[in-house]
């Protein structure tokens, strides 16, 4: 799907900047779910379903998949100006942060304390990824598939990930193709894209 | 190090950029081979440390590669600390640019492919087939988050869990910001909560002789 041409949207690439600096910088232990709630949710640049389609893109190609995102988000809006500034600000703070850690941690600073902070803040990113899969689950209410099928295949892709312990590429070629294949016999050849 | 190790370092990060489907993480298994076992480059410690620190911190997990460049730079050859922090920069920009490049510029050409198509029938189908398989990872991240972290692992410890489950509701049914969630469990963390209910629980086991 296209952007829509309404609505709020980055309006240049120093925007774009500062937003994936925001969001970089409150993911600790990954960036998954802070997207999804700054780009969906807290500025309204993308709807659900969009962020859906495009992490899914992400994910498929190889690299960082939220590099992947910021570069094809950053670039739709802005063109290549617009893909280098998401990604920048996606890695610049967070990397000069983690050098930082890095020096500290060298100079043989090994605090229990902090080992404590770090892992109550991890438990805050297993809720930001439970909270933002929840409302992604809902998501799939509107899906073409219809709500049971669409929400049976994202059990189907979890309990392979969780319980059977399978490698996301198993994961993308097995459920993914299997539900790109039923999307596809339900388009009909010809049809418009809805919105 | 010589100038033909910068460049098998460099080669090293393009060859694997392209492998790296499912994420950087994917991509530490083939990076511990070169890195610690061929090259003896890092330390066994070193890259764990590199691991750790990078899931620590804010930020997209790729920058452990980053980080392993920056210490592959910073030892490379004993001098003075300019000179090691110049290098450690040398090593941080091969390692980052090289790994991000080659699957970059594939991202970009797809997304310019798609844009192109955007009402082909099999470009719809993928994208809108991919969506459960997005909200079954994520899912799946908070799960293998949770059990990384042991958060379920101990029953007399339940502040760890108490906190994702309060997280998740904010999360799900509030619009904060997340910064006051992520400060208020350093915070929790840091004060000794998960400490002090692991000696309360202790307690109740002294109780019980």
């Amino acid at each position: 799907m296209t952007a829509p041409a309404t609505g709020p949207h980055p309006r240049n690439a120093r925007e774009l900047f500062w937003a994936f600096s925001h969001l970089a910088m409150q993911g600790f232990g990954g960036v998954l779910g802070v997207v999804q709630r700054e780009l969906v949710e807290r500025r309204g640049w993308m709807s659900n379903e969009e962020f859906l389609e495009e992490w899914g893109l992400a994910q498929v190609l190889p690299g960082p998949n939220v590099c992947n995102l910021a570069l094809m988000y950053g670039w739709r809006q802005h063109g290549p100006r617009g893909a280098l500034a998401a990604l920048a600000g996606l890695l610049a703070l967070p990397l000069l942060t983690l050098l930082l850690v890095a020096s500290v941690f060298r100079l043989g600073a090994d605090q229990p304390q902090a080992v404590a902070a770090l892992r109550g803040m991890g438990a805050v990113t297993v809720g930001i990824l439970a909270g933002a899969g929840i409302k992604l689950l809902l998501a799939l209410r509107s899906h073409r598939l219809g709500p049971l099928a669409a929400m049976t295949l994202a059990g189907l892709a979890t309990l392979g990930i969780t319980w059977l312990d399978l490698p996301l590429p198993a994961i993308v070629a097995g459920v993914g193709g299997l539900s790109c294949a039923w999307v596809y016999r339900c388009l009909r050849p010809g049809e418009r894209a809805a919105g | 190090m010589s100038p033909a190790d910068w460049l098998e370092l460099l080669r090293l990060h393009l060859t694997l950029s392209p492998l790296a489907i499912g994420g950087a993480m994917t991509l530490a298994p083939e990076l511990h081979r070169a890195l610690v076992v061929q090259h003896a480059w890092l330390s066994e410690a070193q890259f764990q440390a590199c691991l750790t620190l990078a899931q620590a911190t804010p930020g997209p997990n790729v920058l452990y590669i980053a980080l392993a460049g920056w210490t592959v730079g910073l030892q490379a050859t004993p001098g003075p600390l300019l000179q090691q922090a110049l290098l450690a920069v040398l090593g941080l920009t091969i390692a980052l640019v090289g790994v991000l490049l080659p699957s970059s510029l594939l991202a970009c050409a797809a997304g310019h492919w798609l844009r192109q198509h955007p009402q082909h029938r099999g470009v719809r189908a993928f994208r809108q087939g991919m969506a459960p398989v997005v909200v079954g990872v994520m899912l799946s991240a908070a799960w293998l988050l949770a059990r990384s972290l042991d958060l379920c692992a101990d029953p007399s410890q339940p502040v760890p869990a108490a906190i994702a489950v309060v997280s998740t509701l904010a999360v799900w049914r509030t619009r904060m910001n997340l910064l006051w969630l992520i400060g208020a469990g350093g915070l929790i963390g840091a004060f000794g909560a998960f400490g002090a209910f692991g000696a309360f629980g202790g307690l109740g086991g002294l109780g019980g002789l």
